[in-house]
């Protein structure tokens, strides 16, 4: 469980977290999305007490994380992928970390063969591709077997191979009951395999809330109509309250498709029976997550002060 | 197992339950001396140093021994034979001061440090355990190599007759001086590395304050100088590692105070920085 509330942090003059509340609770996948900079990285700085917060607060499963007896025990962080010596062999650097919370060597061993890095064990972290970087932080994050898991953009430098691994491994680590948050800026990966969304941008709190609200809330929910009587049709539907749409999900316009918002299929199903008008086709569309992302910190970065989409 | 042990339920990513226990200082030592030993530079600069030490002053001594009968009645009256015996102390400092910088500055430079607070949140702890762990062995260390040093350089000696005892007047005393000193520079070392955090600041402040200090000091008026000086961190240092004390230096123990207190106020300002910056 990780509680927000208010969380502020100034960098002099920039402000990288702006009053930040929100809540992972434990069980589900949490993704925290925003654009590159939008301060998700600093805000997880501050769960784990890197950065002390300029105002506001976050506390974790009910302390700041500074005051748990076995921290790594509260909460397994994945930071930046480097959180390693460049001397050091992976196993020597995990055991160093083991060592602090009494953690035995077999343990050590265990989390290595669990991230697929037990043949490097003894290899020196400096000569570590990306991906095995990212396998090393892991390994660290689930050395003391944590009830709440942060990882920052895990999939960064993954293989295909890898990047359905950690897929699994969150949903894994959520249905045993942790609090499970991750960060992305790919909402593709969020779609997979996150329940719900905390998402920011320019440092502010767009949204905390399901992947299925966001996406509707994030969408003007559209319908596509396929008519023969195109105009008449358009004009009786902008008469009903309906409002033209662009073809949205990257798709080419077609003469004889409207697209409609602001009316559900049912309305517009019986403005054309009432003015015996044929349809030929009555399609709800939902935006994908990737659009209502878009949507929405694009708006942030136009009107930054709009703070009227906070869910 | 303590009662304070946490077990965990098996779970596929802890197939046969992980024991946890609270972070205590004791277990944070451990953990800095696994890092100690476990970087080869570490390794290879505390040997360097033990071979400078031992190498430099037995080759010292042999050369004195060699050409002392050419030396002015001068020289030969102020002939040291323990001080000369410890003459690499003054070129292993680079190593040692050197390495303690690094053991700080590395944590910051590699990332590190985001794991190693990750894992002790209160961080204090990091400091205290890295200290002491470096402390130790960079004493053990440098201590037998002084002994080596000494007992080589005054087997190089005996040949002329110059050699001293262990047991003479102040003689032991130099040379655990010499291991003493050489731990106070590292630590020092480390402490501003932890104030400064980058390897280049604190490796040019460390070596400014031991050895360029006291040049510029020695521009001021002498009798303003003399003054200042024997209170200068390498000066008052070195006290103790002199058999033959100058008249403008403090007496031996006072020194090593003094410079045990410059060591402190170091680690307290590191220690009192270290919980309130960002990582």
């Amino acid at each position: 469980m990780i509680e927000a509330r208010g969380l502020i942090k100034r960098y002099g003059e920039k402000t990288a977290v702006d009053d930040l509340t929100f809540t992972v609770t434990p069980g589900v996948v949490t993704g925290f999305l925003g654009p590159n900079g939008s301060g998700k990285s600093t805000t997880m700085r501050l769960i784990v007490g890197l950065d002390a917060p300029s105002a506001g607060s976050v506390i974790v499963n009910g302390k700041p994380y500074a005051e748990h007896r076995m921290p790594l025990h509260e909460v397994g962080a994945l930071l930046e992928a480097r959180s390693v010596h460049t001397g050091r062999t992976a196993r020597n650097h995990l055991l160093a970390l083991a060592y602090t919370h009494g953690i035995s060597a077999k343990r050590v061993d265990e989390v290595l063969g669990l991230v697929g890095l037990a043949e490097v064990a003894r290899k020196r972290a400096g000569g570590f591709s990306l991906g095995m970087g990212q396998r090393l932080g892991i390994a660290s994050a689930l050395l003391a077997d944590p009830a709440t898991v942060i990882l920052d953009e895990p999939v960064n430098g993954l293989d295909p191979e890898g990047i359905r691994w950690i897929r699994g491994l969150l949903r894994g680590l959520a249905a045993e009951g942790r609090t499970v948050f991750v960060s992305s800026h790919l909402m593709s990966e969020m779609a997979l395999t996150a329940e719900r969304l905390v998402v920011i941008g320019r440092g502010k709190l767009i949204a905390d809330t399901t992947v299925a609200d966001f996406t509707a809330m994030a969408s003007t929910n559209l319908v596509r109509v396929r008519t023969p009587a195109f105009e008449k049709l358009r004009d009786l539907l902008v008469v009903a309250g309906g409002s033209l749409a662009p073809a949205p999900n990257g798709e080419a316009p077609e003469v004889d498709v409207l697209h409609i918002a602001g009316l559900t299929s049912a309305e517009i199903g019986d403005v054309a029976a009432a003015q015996s008008v044929a349809l030929h086709e009555l399609t709800p569309v939902a935006a994908s997550l990737e659009e209502a992302f878009m949507e929405l910190t694009h708006d942030s970065v136009e009107f930054p002060g709009n703070e009227g989409r906070a869910a | 197992m303590s009662k304070a042990a946490l077990t965990t339920q098996p779970s596929p990513l802890a197939p046969t339950g992980v024991e946890v226990y609270p972070v205590t200082q004791a277990r944070v030592i451990k953990s800095e001396w696994t890092k100690l030993r476990s970087v080869r530079s570490t390794l290879w600069s505390l040997l360097a140093a033990f071979l400078i030490v031992v190498g430099l002053g037995i080759l010292i001594c042999a050369a004195r021994a060699s050409h002392i009968d050419r030396e002015s009645l001068r020289d030969r009256l102020t002939f040291d034979a323990t001080g000369t015996s410890l003459a690499g102390a003054f070129l292993a400092q680079l190593a040692i001061g050197t390495l303690g910088v690094l053991l700080m500055t590395g944590e910051y430079s590699t990332g590190m440090v985001r794991a190693t607070f990750g894992a002790v949140p209160r961080r204090l702890p990091v400091l205290w355990a890295k200290a002491l762990v470096f402390a130790v062995v960079a004493f053990v260390t440098m201590q037998i190599a002084a002994f080596i040093a000494f007992f080589g350089g005054q087997a190089a000696f005996s040949s002329k007759h110059l050699d001293v005892s262990i047991s003479d007047p102040g003689v032991l005393r130099a040379v655990i001086g010499a291991g003493l000193y050489l731990m106070l520079v590292g630590s020092f070392g480390l402490a501003l590395g932890a104030l400064i955090r980058s390897t280049a600041g604190g490796i040019a402040t460390l070596f400014g304050l031991l050895l360029v200090l006291p040049i510029i000091v020695n521009f001021l008026p002498s009798d303003w100088s003399d003054k200042i000086n024997k209170y200068l961190p390498g000066s008052a240092g070195q006290a103790l590692m002199s058999v033959v004390r100058d008249h403008n230096s403090l007496s031996p123990w006072v020194g090593f105070a003094v410079f045990c207190g410059y060591v402190a106020v170091a680690l307290a300002a590191a220690g009192f920085l270290l919980v309130r910056r960002d990582a």
